[in-house]
């Protein structure tokens, strides 16, 4: 019955002369998101975007997609008509029919926008007007304007639209609108999540992956790439970098004490994203940490392992417990896939006894054991795109 | 240089196979069961695919049924079977069996006395453990003839006489798609009542299989249909497939000792180097009596996962285990000859098929012994 959707914005109004640009945004977000659908039109009208499809089955699914974008508030499916009087009655008799067969309704309102003061009827005597019609077509119904279980909206602008329901949606910014961070993805539950969260804030994300073939198997490069895909639903476009850390591993199990492996590891990999975000005109770094989860998550690793950088990271899963991380994560459709059984071999790497309160001068000292620059230089040369 | 060693796992198809299949499918496309010309002349060559078949164990063509592969024919036969299976009957298989023996059983427990035979470390039933078990109430002996993770090589006429002895109305199958067409079985002299086999071990299509169902014995469907298979498997023949499969018996049986003896001097030779070039190795797989085209080798602190990748980094194709339980975390089979965890970790299976050569040995033993020693270094805290 819906062969359009209606698109609100939702915090751009704020954004005053940005406004263009970030519906602009909004507007190729939702082109691409939809980019394997035939035949839809994506226009602005007074305010609002509009999604208009020739397949009135396809709307659920389009739908469901615009329910991933950031920057949308809330999204009304609805039937477009022409602005003739007596076709605009008709459609919304017939929408209220279809509505009538789905669920139990007992009131109803009709709300009228004339935004178009052309059109000949004005908005209070065109609500009586069809509430009139309704009335004599449906003789189960009765008007009430205060609670009515159902309010027939019918918005007057260059077209006609009629709708009923207001989906609310994800809100935050359009992607692309806030800049551009680069995320340490580990095939894990929580980095996915931490993209999740900033990309909703308008941010522009590409993606980081280390892994150590042979001691991973491509195969756990497959469930990141399936991760990135899920994100990409609702961050568009992510660019995949990754990079093999074995000669990193190798070199800190020959010349390091075992339980500073993964602060000093960790401190690598942040040397190495700080290196591609700044060669790839990206601001900041967004990891999945939460506060105390595992030993290199401990207020103290955390100081120890950011000191190696000067680029922010944002970290917005700090203060959340797991099972929280894990609710998000569900949602967004991550999980399934992050708990997939890859990366069996990682363990290899793993110390039996990891350092939780390391001390940054003993740190330092035993990456003075080690070439830094050459080793990520070494690394830098693993360096694949997808 | 490309080797591929996991010929336990699936095969490269022939090329006189698939021009076969590519034959087939452009001149032989008719429905098996159309009444015209062209259904007949499939027909043809169906016939003409289960004698090829059957002739490599010694079968009769009508003993032969033609199948969706391996799995599917040790599902038709345990089912079948145990169609009237009672509480108080017995069913008997072993412990080392592919999961498409081996999860079948698992479905009967608590429906009836199943039991699982032990093996000794090299994979082997006990032949007076089975002569305990068997008895007046035993339906069903399942035993793979070839373990396709070590190559244990079971003695089917002991085993089959021992049974037939006991009770001569307990029937006899034998899971033979690792030993089809590497290991001579004659069902004319050894009462196996049924037996499975697969195409794509033996350099034939994937998606065939067969079930030697010994006459006059009648055994009931798991799917029911059109009747094609005389009622054992309905559901339109794989047509091509099938005529690609028995060429690929053809070849085989053309040539059946030469390839034997070809898979059995490299597979020696393998060990042999194996066993004098690099340190902390065991075989899990019997030198002597064990299948000609596998080895299982456990390098001590090697990860079997990390070796694969390793090596296949260096386009030379291993697995660890079976491929279809490599993602098991612990090995059953592994664990039923009694390897221990740091060995048990680090097996790896390299098997053999017609198209390996002499030439690649120096290449894999060259690339296995940097791999070892590479990873050593890692693993072993120095």
């Amino acid at each position: 019955m819906y062969n359009i959707a209606a698109v609100s914005f939702g915090e751009l109004f704020l954004k005053g002369k940005n406004r263009g640009s970030f519906e602009q945004r909004l507007i190729d977000r939702i082109k691409y998101a939809l980019k394997d659908y035939k035949d839809v039109s994506v226009y602005k009208d007074s305010g609002k975007v509009y999604v208009e499809t020739q397949y009135e089955e396809d709307m659920d699914e389009i739908l469901e997609r615009l329910r991933k974008i950031f920057g949308i508030s809330n999204i009304s499916p609805s039937v477009k008509t022409s602005k003739d009087v007596d076709v605009v009655i008709e459609k919304t008799l017939e929408l209220f029919g279809c509505l009538l067969e789905k669920k139990d309704i007992k009131t109803f309102k009709i709300k009228t926008k004339r935004t178009d003061k052309s059109f000949p009827i004005k908005s209070m005597d065109f609500n009586a007007l069809v509430g009139g019609r309704v009335l004599e077509k449906f003789r189960s119904v009765k008007v009430d304007v205060h609670a009515p279980d159902v309010e027939i909206y019918i918005d007057i602008k260059k077209s006609c639209y009629i709708s009923s329901e207001r989906i609310k949606s994800l809100g935050g910014l359009p992607v692309g609108s806030n800049g551009r961070a680069l995320l340490l993805l580990s095939g894990g539950i929580d980095s996915p999540v931490a993209g999740y969260m900033i990309a909703k804030r308008g941010v522009e994300i590409d993606a980081l992956y280390f892994h150590t073939y042979p001691f991973t198997s491509e195969r756990a490069n497959e469930k990141v790439i399936k991760l990135k895909e899920k994100l990409e639903e609702y961050c568009g476009r992510i660019k995949l970098y990754s990079i093999n850390m074995l000669e990193i591993h190798k070199a800190i199990r020959e010349f390091c004490r075992e339980e500073e492996t993964t602060i000093l590891a960790r401190r690598f990999m942040m040397r190495i994203a700080e290196k591609i975000a700044l060669e790839n005109q990206m601001d900041m770094l967004i990891t999945g940490e939460s506060l105390g989860q595992v030993a290199s998550q401990t207020m103290k690793s955390m100081a120890v392992i950011e000191d190696a950088i000067k680029m922010p990271v944002l970290k917005p899963l700090v203060g959340l417990d797991k099972s929280e991380i894990i609710e998000i994560a569900r949602e967004i459709g991550t999980y399934e896939t992050s708990i997939l059984p890859y990366d069996d071999c990682c363990s290899v790497f793993a110390p039996d006894h990891p350092l939780i309160n390391p001390k940054l001068e003993n740190i330092k000292k035993s990456e003075s054991n080690l070439n830094v620059g050459d080793l990520v230089e070494k690394v830098m040369s693993t360096l694949e795109i997808m | 240089m490309l080797v591929y060693l996991d010929n336990s796992a699936t095969t490269k198809v022939r090329e006189e196979v698939l021009k076969e299949i590519i034959e087939a499918n452009e001149n032989y496309y008719g429905n098996p069961s159309s009444l015209h010309r062209m259904g007949l002349m499939a027909e043809k060559k169906i016939e003409e695919a289960r004698k090829s078949s059957a002739k490599l164990i010694g079968a009769r063509a009508e003993e032969i049924y033609f199948t969706g592969g391996g799995t599917e024919s040790n599902n038709i036969a345990i089912f079948g079977h145990l169609s009237s299976l009672k509480e108080d009957d017995k069913i008997i298989t072993t412990k080392i069996e592919h999961p498409s023996v081996y999860n079948v059983f698992k479905q009967f427990e608590g429906k009836c006395t199943v039991k699982y035979l032990d093996t000794d470390e090299k994979g082997k039933i006990n032949i007076d453990d089975l002569r305990d078990m068997v008895d007046d109430r035993t339906l069903l002996v399942s035993i793979m003839h070839v373990n396709n993770e070590i190559g244990a090589v079971q003695d089917l006429n002991e085993i089959a006489a021992l049974i037939k002895t006991k009770n001569k109305n307990t029937r006899f199958h034998v899971d033979g798609v690792q030993s089809y067409g590497k290991i001579k079985i004659d069902v004319r002299k050894t009462p196996i009542d049924t037996l499975s086999f697969s195409s794509h071990k033996i350099h034939g299509p994937k998606g065939v299989g067969g079930l030697y169902i010994r006459s006059p014995l009648k055994i009931g469907p798991l799917v029911f249909g059109g009747g094609q298979e005389r009622g054992i498997r309905s559901g339109t023949e794989n047509t091509s497939g099938i005529i690609g499969f028995g060429k690929a018996c053809d070849l085989l049986y053309g040539s059946f000792d030469r390839e034997v003896k070809k898979l059995r001097d490299l597979r020696d030779i393998y060990i042999k180097r194996i066993e004098e070039e690099i340190e902390d190795i065991r075989f899990n797989n019997t030198k002597e009596d064990g299948a000609p085209h596998i080895i299982n080798v456990s390098f001590k602190n090697v990860p079997g996962e990390v070796l694969v990748h390793y090596l296949e980094g260096k386009d030379i194709y291993v697995s660890t285990g079976s491929a279809c339980s490599s993602k098991a975390r612990d090995n059953r089979i592994l664990e039923a000859i009694s390897l221990e965890k740091e060995y048990r970790q680090g097996a790896i299976r390299i098997s053999l098929g017609h198209f390996n050569t002499f030439d690649e040995v120096e290449y894999v033993i060259d690339n296995i012994k940097k791999a070892v020693k590479d990873i050593r270094k890692i693993t072993k805290r120095g």
